[in-house]
């Protein structure tokens, strides 16, 4: 071993915080805590910031993906007698990723375009323009580091192909051409039921009989027409699971929570002038979030080491206390608190399990939804599954593909505009939950298959040229792909503070719901983001002072 | 700017206006020394956009600026540069000042100025317009001066319809933009632009484009106002028509000179009673016109030169338009039958007040019967001396199939010529319009859909039939604003209006219903034949009147114990001689102006009303005050008769009532009827016999 690479070494050795993984939750943690005036360290084993949420080059995101797929990572060669004090606990990682299947069919184009690629690993995603994450970029500043663009439209989706535009608004509901009148009536007139109900407005309150009830049975007794209702629980209100099917969705989604979908949805139209809907995508790919927080940390003085693995934590020998980590450059760096990325697990000495005051020391994060799986797409395509439109979310309810789709499947297509791949090109997301792999695939498979040519695999090299950008169906042909499933939750619960890994929301909410709780718990005494600093408005927008996102139009 | 709620002003703001307002008050008096020496240095044209900076609103300073610009402008060494500069400068100023109030009228027009000085670079205009649009929508100034602009650069409408509908669909809760649409389209339909060849083509889509707006969200009022232009524009016909004459084509008209001949068979419809020597020729248009003369109208008969017809307006303002207009024809003396044909609209120019030509040129006939003068002047008193109570009358009672010829309803020739304007497109758009709006009040209850719905079917029922006068609908139309009544009670008067509307329309739509309320006044002297009908509209509660193109044969009339306030368009009724609007709520005199043209009309029951009650008339504006030329005129040369009088506080009854020929007058039961009031009237009207029943010297 002569090819050590050269770590430099990390001055000081003590910090108050180390956090380990740039993904969000540990970004936003980083900022948080450099904020409340922490000394913080936070490290990455990658060359890149964002971790399991990051943006990544095309040829990039393979590897990517199979380092998390295994346990590559032996134990260390640390072993726990250098110390008197301190005992060594290997640090590895578990697999995250499973069944990753990536498919090229043409390469060439491709691998001449690789670094023009930032591709979301936990896509889809999107900002909703008045949702908990637009509203911490705002608070915290990181919008200086961030520009955004509206999504054009949402579609909701069938077997066949076609694409209904998803009446969002009093303005789209008038433009829509494939409502009737009286559908027009009444999902506008339910609109109003919401909004004045949330106004206060005493003639239009809902009751809170209705408010406990399943919101399914609400817009039932509104009367709205299936078409309606499924544009409003899986294309507004974002469900995930058959809210007319008891069997496979335990817990229905409440009337109260989904109006609460309603309201933040229709607050975020028309939040931001040159946001035409409620949707938002960061130019260069999602990635940039994370990044953004780390320069906020960074402003704050958080200290920054990538490519840097841990490969060991220090514990107290008496107390089975938490001291510090030690590098795979040798150094042993300290700290009052540690923050992991999810995906690493602890290796604790054969045969011992940790003590009692271990597991009380140490909070641990629970994951809310429990269920297993995602399974994420990627597709690249040189033509718009739309022609006249570049960026567009397409939601394909439960049963609309086949009866068996128990869960909604997700689609974003993101076009060179946000500067996420080359110019001419689209990058598709797809997404569904599911409860293993196969269930998964076959849902992404049967979108892919709905709405693009998947040419046959060249293994000969004869039929690689001549493909068209779209076949005679008018559909865009597949250039490249990959699915990959990801898991939910890793089903054990650990005694380091771990943070929670990417879910299988559209939005960052809960994710951030998930991350002020653990900063809570490792910071009870101080505030996340102390709304004061006039400092952080400094940002260069033309805008009305407070409260406003660099939006490209 | 829209749904913002006004918030008290704080300390500090009070405090901040306070010191606005004393600088101001500085800058202002120093501007005004300026201004009125004609000083119009850089130093003072700085000042004044100083001014117009903290204050747009400042007229005196805009136009200085404008005496400022010809000042520099007139300057012999004045060349294209500095003309250029001088007006950038306005325009700069313009916009500041708007951006300190984008409302402000002053500024707006001082760019218009500017631009009318022949300095524009338009598409600067439009990229500042576009700002102003966006900061909001609805602007109106912005919408004007787009306007201003799109004209002076000659742009075209349909990229300005595209530009506005782009608008719309930005946020369709915009009159502006709406007004803008209805305004483009009207030029272009005007033009015959391609794709704009005729309404047809046009409106059925503006209809689906606006149902869209409706029943997104039906409680927002633009969309119905764009609705209301297209209803419009779908039933007005574009040019005038002849609706209704009297006489009737082919009636026969018999005229005594008095009552009580016994002769003929004639019907008591067509006969008329007549002291004046002379009897009316109504023409009844669609729209007001103007240009009816004896050159437009030629009356052919043996015993009157055409151009001896004198053609009169009837309006009650004294504009040249009308929709009725009035010739009174001599009839002989001598000869005992005669037969006049009447040709209308031969040469064009009988016009539209839109500027639309009269374009079917139509001819009626009829003969006239005269009856020899056997005047006994006692008994003329007698028969005038109608009593208006109930038992006084009995229903009519047609005595054959061919006696009941109500005049003016069979009279169809004049418009048959014309029937084949009436297009289907029409009916089947208004038939769509109805059922749609049904679908709508299905699914929820909403006052202005309930009202369009009303006017809808009465506009369907009139262009479905338009010579049949039938009205399918009447009894819904009237439940329905029987419905707005309770629902919207603010706006109870105008429904309550609308509904008396219907109410009359369907009472005088058919022979049938008509004939219901024709009475004959019972008089012992004479026998049935050859009476006039009386016409009672008693106890219906009517708060307003119309319909009168089917009553011009109507010589006694019964308006009694309704809730009249208004008897606007009464002076078509040329034929009226006797008439009872007792027991309404006529407030007050000015309210009878339309009984002024009424020539024939002898006995008048004013009584229980509330004439004099309210000390401010409300209706007074439309009156022409004694202050004016005309009246004031008037007075002065008919001062002799009402000496001892003071007129000023009886100008109103001396106005209204000394130009009338009443044999009768009953005004009993108003607050303004005292002893004094009274014998003002005496004085004013010398043909007055009986004043609330009692016999005058």
């Amino acid at each position: 071993m002569d090819d050590i690479p050269p770590y430099p070494p990390i001055d000081p050795t003590t910090f108050d915080l180390i956090v380990i993984g740039t993904g969000l939750p540990e970004s936003i943690i980083a900022a948080a805590a450099s904020t409340a005036s922490k000394s913080v360290l936070h490290l990455d084993p990658n060359p890149f910031y964002g971790s399991h949420f990051s943006s990544l080059p095309l040829a990039d995101l393979p590897s990517f993906l199979s380092s998390h797929s295994t346990s590559p990572s032996p134990p260390g060669s640390a072993s726990s007698d250098e110390h008197h004090d301190f005992s060594l606990l290997d640090l590895s990682t578990r697999p995250l990723y499973s069944s990753i299947d990536i498919s090229s069919f043409s390469p060439d184009l491709l691998d001449q375009y690789s670094r023009k690629f930032n591709l979301d690993v936990a896509g889809p995603r999107v900002f909703f323009c008045a949702d908990k994450s637009i509203e911490l970029i705002l608070n915290t500043g990181a919008n200086q580091y961030m520009e955004f663009k509206s999504i054009d439209a949402t579609f909701v989706g069938d077997n066949k192909g076609n694409l209904l535009n998803v009446p969002d608004s009093r303005a789209a509901i008038f433009k829509d051409k494939s409502l009737g009148l009286m559908e027009k009536n009444l999902l506008m007139r339910f609109f109003k039921l919401v909004q004045g109900h949330f106004a206060g407005e005493q003639d239009v309150k809902i009751s809170d009989e209705d408010l406990q009830s399943p919101f399914v049975d609400f817009l039932n007794k509104m009367g709205l027409p299936p078409k309606i209702k499924s544009f409003i629980l899986y294309a507004i209100a974002m469900e995930d699971y058959d809210q007319e099917d008891t069997g496979v969705c335990g817990d229905l989604l409440k009337t109260k929570d989904g109006i609460n979908q309603l309201a933040l949805y229709n607050a975020s139209i028309g939040r931001f002038q040159n946001a035409s809907g409620a949707l938002l995508y960061p130019i260069y790919g999602q990635g940039e979030l994370s990044q953004a927080f780390c320069r906020r940390a960074a402003v704050k003085g958080c200290t920054y080491v990538l490519r840097m693995p841990v490969t060991a934590l220090l514990v107290d020998k008496d107390t089975g206390c938490y001291k510090g980590v030690r590098l795979t450059s040798g150094q042993d760096i300290f700290s009052q608190k540690l923050i992991l990325d999810p995906t690493f697990k602890v290796t604790l000495p054969s045969g011992s399990s940790p003590s009692p005051p271990l597991q009380a020391k140490f909070p641990f994060f629970s994951p809310k939804d429990d269920r297993g799986k995602i399974v994420r797409g990627i597709c690249i395509t040189k033509a718009s599954l739309k022609p006249d439109m570049s960026n567009f979310l397409v939601v394909y309810p439960p049963r609309s593909m086949f009866p068996e789709q128990v869960t909604s499947i997700r689609l974003l297509q993101i076009a060179s505009n946000l500067a996420v791949c080359p110019p001419g090109m689209f990058v598709l997301y797809i997404s569904a939950l599911c409860n293993d792999d196969d269930q998964g695939k076959k849902l992404i498979h049967a979108v892919m298959n709905t709405l693009l040519t998947v040419p046959p695999p060249i293994n000969s090299e004869s039929n690689a040229s001549a493909q068209s950008e779209t076949t005679e169906s008018g559909k865009p042909t597949l250039l490249w792909s990959a699915l990959y499933s990801q898991e939910l939750t890793l089903g054990q619960v650990d005694f380091i503070c771990s943070t929670p890994m990417p879910d299988g929301k559209l939005n960052y909410d809960d994710l951030i719901d998930a991350t002020v709780k653990l900063f809570k718990e490792i910071y009870p005494e101080d505030e996340f983001f102390p709304q004061t600093s006039s400092e952080n408005h400094e940002h260069d927008g033309d805008g009305d002072g407070d409260g406003d996102v660099s939006l490209e139009t | 700017m829209h749904g913002r709620p006004r918030k008290a002003p704080k300390p500090e703001d009070e405090a901040a206006s306070t010191a606005k307002a004393q600088k101001l008050r500085a800058l202002q008096t120093q501007f005004f020394s300026f201004h009125h020496s004609k000083i119009y240095t850089k130093e003072t044209v700085e000042l004044s956009a100083k001014l117009l900076e903290i204050n747009p609103e400042s007229y005196t300073a805009w136009n200085y600026r404008k005496l400022a610009v010809e000042h520099y402008l007139s300057q012999p060494d004045c060349n294209p540069d500095t003309a250029k500069s001088v007006l950038d400068d306005e325009l700069r100023v313009v916009e500041s000042a708007l951006r300190q109030n984008f409302k402000s009228y002053g500024a707006w027009h001082h760019r218009k100025w500017v631009l009318s000085k022949g300095h524009s670079s338009i598409d600067h205009e439009l990229r500042l317009l576009d700002k102003f649009q966006k900061a909001d929508f609805r602007n109106f100034h912005a919408w004007n001066y787009r306007r201003f602009v799109a004209e002076l650069m000659n742009r075209s409408e349909k990229d300005e319809l595209k530009y506005t509908e782009d608008m719309i669909y930005t946020n369709f809760s915009n009159y502006s933009a709406w007004h803008n649409r209805s305004v483009l389209l009207s030029a272009l339909l005007e033009k015959k632009a391609e794709g704009f060849l005729s309404k047809e083509n046009v409106l059925p889509e503006e209809y689906d484009f606006i149902h869209q707006a409706i029943f997104t969200d039906p409680d927002d009022q633009s969309g119905w106002f764009y609705h209301l232009w297209l209803l419009d524009q779908t039933v007005t016909t574009d040019h005038p028509l002849l609706v209704s004459t009297w006489p009737a084509h082919g009636s026969d008209v018999l005229l005594v000179e008095d009552r009580c001949q016994n002769s003929s068979s004639f019907s008591p419809f067509t006969t008329l009673l007549s002291d004046s020597g002379s009897f009316p020729i109504v023409l009844y248009f669609n729209q007001p016109v103007e240009g009816v003369s004896s050159s437009t109208v030629v009356m052919e008969c043996r015993f009157n030169k055409n151009e001896d017809l004198l053609w009169e307006p009837l309006s009650v303002s004294n504009l040249q338009t009308a929709q009725v207009w009035v010739a009174h024809l001599k009839f002989p003396t001598s000869e005992l039958d005669s037969s006049v044909k009447i040709s209308v609209g031969y040469t064009k120019e009988i016009i539209s007040t839109r500027g639309s030509l009269y374009s079917h040129p139509s001819t009626f006939s009829f003969k006239v019967h005269v009856q020899p003068v056997e005047r006994d002047s006692s008994q003329v008193s007698v028969a005038e001396n109608i009593l208006w109570r109930e038992e006084n009358f009995k229903v009519y009672r047609a005595q054959s199939e061919e006696s009941i010829p109500i005049a003016s309803f069979d009279h169809l020739s004049i418009r048959n010529d014309h029937e084949s304007t009436a297009s289907n497109w029409q009916t089947e758009a208004l038939a769509k319009e109805v059922e749609c709006f049904r679908e709508l009040l299905s699914l929820m209850d909403c006052k202005i859909g309930k009202l369009t719905l009303a006017r809808l079917l009465m506009a369907y029922d009139a262009m479905s039939f338009p010579f049949a006068n039938k009205l399918v609908h009447s009894e819904e139309v009237l439940e329905l604003y029987n419905d707005l009544m309770k629902l919207d009670p603010t706006h109870h008067r105008y429904y309550k209006d609308e509904h008396s509307l219907v109410l009359l329309q369907k009472m005088t739509s058919s022979k049938e219903s008509l004939l219901q309320h024709c009475f004959q006044y019972k008089d012992s002297v004479s026998s049935a034949i050859g009476k006039p009908i009386c016409l009672r509209l008693n106890n219906l509660s009517l708060s307003r009147i119309r319909a009168f193109e089917r009553l011009l044969w109507v010589q006694i009339l019964d308006l009694s114990h309704n809730e009249l306030e208004s008897i606007e368009g009464l002076e078509a009724m040329q034929l009226l001689s006797r008439l009872s609007l007792g027991n309404n709520k006529l407030r007050s005199l000015t309210a009878l102006e339309p009984l002024r043209k009424l020539k024939s009309l002898r006995v008048l029951d004013i009584s229980y009303n509330q004439i004099g009650d309210h000390s401010i008339d409300t209706t007074r504006y439309l009156c022409s005050s004694p202050l004016s030329h005309s009246v004031g005129s008037e007075l002065n040369n008919d001062e002799s008769v009402i000496n001892n009088v003071a007129l000023i506080n009886y100008w109103e009854a001396f106005y209204m009532f000394k130009d009338l020929n009443l044999n009768r007058l009953d005004i009993v039961g108003n607050t303004i009827a005292d002893e004094k009031f009274k014998s003002v009237l005496v004085r004013i009207m010398p043909s007055l016999k009986r004043l609330d029943g009692e016999l005058l010297d």
